[in-house]
């Protein structure tokens, strides 16, 4: 029996912050009642009061700017939005507002606020009820992007998160909270410094994800490993500001690149990843193409039938390293 | 549209002096120095744009003085002002150095926002000046957040936030108006409503001219007021703010009033046409907050119209020495474009 599974490690690092930092507050709808947060937040209410944990009108435009603004009022504010397809009405105070104060007041405001949203898919839910947006929020300077993918990151990267002066995007995905881990004490991070971690290490080919692609490529790797693949995984942590010199260094080693993503393709971090790792590979470094695997670019059918078939698994990680390998 | 605002909006009434009532005449000499002050220095901004010195959109708010002016008077340096596109009035009412604006305005790197802001995005927090930003409503609830935070943290500080008629046709500002009321934050909602979105009038946008009515709609007490008179903003804010500070949440503030110059730059007939005619332009240029206090003053034996003149040749000379100081200085360092993007402080680890 481990000491933590993603939910509640999500929980403890909630506690950590509200006991420890008296300008930390949450804010976002369901918070008196979180059912729709798995057990990341549970008795958070009844432990900190209603004054520090909100829960609010269905307003995600309105609240995310007030976590902003509050932000730059010297607060720690976090924001929780329970599914992400909701929080596309909050755009303007993320993009427009939180991600560029610093850089348009000279470097004089801080809105260290945290958003975090959940990706909370599959059981035929549908096309409004299962994105995984990662790709356009890593798109837009000035926002820090951090997807953590094991139950330890779910912690430590939360209060890092809070802790840093800058706006973050903290992305959980629904698919992970089944995970168990032993923690031990709380070290706070530097979000600044945190970069991707190789969580397998392997010979024969790199596979990188994030959040719950880097779970599928870590279960995709211990499935290969059987057969006598060796596969090193990069689990990427913080997609912005990315990092991209360690798996550079790892293709280097392995000759071979997939990535998985839990977004859709087109246009998606995965042809980020690949762009920024070809552009520093020596030429004729790579023994095969290098295959990106992800979401079709469609929106998430409801039908199980469609559905089935609309979402990767571990599967699908250990058929494309074969496609690559030839195997 | 109903007409509700009545003789408010219309533009041949209200050109006498103002009613100063017993106010203290250091405030009312304090105010009017200060709404010449924001005339003079958005009049230099006009001719700097005019003669291409200043190279990006100056949205100016001559004539609107004073809303700012009044507010401003009532409010302490942690208070929480967010602004909007037309925002040079907003900052000035809290800290008059117009030398700072010119050189922000310049894209100078000792301009309030060090030259990376430009007339848009200004910054003076020391001064309660959280910032100014140009998307339409876009700081409206980032006030009231702010007006949250000062509750959580136990101090009597207000949120405000200087919201165009315009706004108001944002989702998000009712999102605002109805967060406020249900957090009974201490949030002034302060309406300038001038009757146009950029070349909009009122008319051909809402069914009714009274923004007022979304205060109601919130439960949010509100006044409504002539927003050229300043003695009227000051007396209906003085109460507004006591409340607030007292704990008894947001309070809205609806002040009718009117641009000289178009939406952008410096011509005032370049939006003339739809429902803007040459002759409201002369009409409200004769309902002059400047010019209707300055008067009373006269007439109350408190003000003359030679201390009127010195003020106004001295504060020439000190724009013009500011302007060209401003016009001198350096741009940011060429490294800003990236350097601003991330805090640079990092959390040192425990």
């Amino acid at each position: 029996m481990k000491n933590y599974d993603y939910g509640t490690a999500i929980l403890s690092a909630f506690e950590y912050l509200l006991e420890n930092y008296p300008e930390v507050f949450v804010i976002g709808q369901g918070l008196w009642s979180p059912w729709y947060v798995g057990n990341s937040m549970t008795d958070l209410d009844k432990k900190f009061g209603a004054d520090r944990i909100i829960d609010t009108p269905v307003s995600e435009s309105a609240c995310t700017g007030a976590a902003v603004g509050a932000s730059l009022a010297g607060m720690k504010p976090i924001v929780v939005h329970p599914r992400m397809d909701f929080m596309i009405y909050a755009m303007d105070a993320i993009v427009n507002q939180a991600a560029k104060w610093s850089h348009m007041l000279g470097g004089q405001a801080h809105p260290g606020v945290t958003i975090r949203s959940i990706i909370n898919r599959g059981g035929e839910q549908g096309a409004q009820h299962s994105q995984a947006l990662h790709a356009w929020f890593a798109h837009v300077p000035g926002l820090r992007v951090v997807m953590p993918s094991t139950v330890a990151d779910a912690r430590d990267l939360l209060i890092a998160s809070v802790l840093c002066p800058d706006p973050v995007m903290y992305i959980d995905d629904r698919w992970l909270y089944e995970q168990e881990d032993n923690l031990s004490p709380v070290v706070e991070l530097d979000l600044s410094q945190q970069k991707p971690c190789i969580s397998r290490s392997g010979n024969d080919i790199t596979i990188v994800g994030s959040s719950h692609a880097s779970l599928l490529a870590r279960d995709g790797a211990d499935i290969l490993g059987a057969e006598d693949i060796s596969a090193e995984v990069i689990d990427i942590r913080v997609l912005n500001p990315f990092f991209v010199e360690g798996i550079v260094e790892s293709v280097k080693k392995t000759r071979n690149l997939l990535v998985v993503d839990s977004g859709c393709l087109s246009a998606g971090f995965s042809g980020e990843i690949i762009a920024k790792v070809m552009e520093r590979l020596p030429v004729n470094c790579l023994k095969n193409s290098p295959i990106r695997i992800a979401l079709p670019d469609a929106p998430a059918p409801t039908s199980r039938f469609l559905q089935s078939s609309y979402y990767l698994s571990s599967v699908d990680v250990v058929e494309a390293v074969r496609r690559i390998l030839k195997h | 549209m109903k007409n509700q605002l009545g003789i408010l909006s219309d533009p041949t009434k209200f050109h006498s002096s103002i009613s100063i009532d017993n106010l203290d005449s250091e405030l009312l000499k304090k105010m009017l120095e200060s709404m010449i002050v924001i005339r003079k220095t958005e009049q230099q901004l006009a001719v700097g744009r005019k003669n291409g010195l200043i190279g990006g959109p100056v949205h100016l708010g001559v004539g609107q003085e004073a809303i700012a002016v009044g507010i401003s008077q009532l409010l302490q340096r942690t208070d929480r002002v967010f602004g909007a596109h037309r925002s040079h009035s907003h900052l000035l009412a809290l800290n008059p150095d117009f030398y700072r604006l010119f050189a922000e305005v310049l894209g100078k790197a000792t301009g309030f926002s060090k030259g990376m802001g430009g007339s848009m995005h200004l910054h003076d927090q020391p001064n309660g000046f959280y910032g100014s930003v140009p998307i339409v409503a876009g700081t409206v609830s980032l006030a009231v957040g702010a007006a949250m935070a000062a509750k959580l943290q136990g101090t009597n500080d207000i949120g405000v936030a200087y919201i165009g008629d315009g706004a108001v046709e944002e989702g998000v500002v009712h999102e605002s108006f109805n967060l406020a009321k249900i957090q009974n934050a201490p949030m002034l909602f302060v309406i300038e409503n001038n009757l146009f979105a950029s070349h909009m009038h009122i008319s051909l946008r809402q069914p009714s001219d009274l923004i007022s009515r979304f205060a109601i709609a919130n439960e949010i007490p509100h006044k409504l007021v002539d927003g050229n008179d300043v003695v009227a903003v000051f007396n209906a804010a003085k109460e507004q703010v006591t409340d607030m500070r007292a704990g008894k949440g947001p309070r809205f503030l609806e002040l009718v009033t009117y641009r000289w110059y178009g939406h952008v730059d410096w011509r005032d007939d370049v939006d003339v046409g739809v429902e803007r005619s040459l002759d409201d332009i002369e009409n409200w240029k004769a309902r002059d907050p400047i010019l209707r206090l300055s008067r009373a003053m006269i007439e109350a034996g408190i003000w003359s119209e030679d201390q009127e003149l010195t003020i106004n040749e001295e504060l020439d000379v000190a724009i013009t020495q500011a302007w060209d100081q401003a016009i001198d200085d350096p741009y940011p360092d060429s490294d800003a474009t990236l350097k601003y993007v991330y805090s640079p402080t990092n959390l040192k680890a425990k």
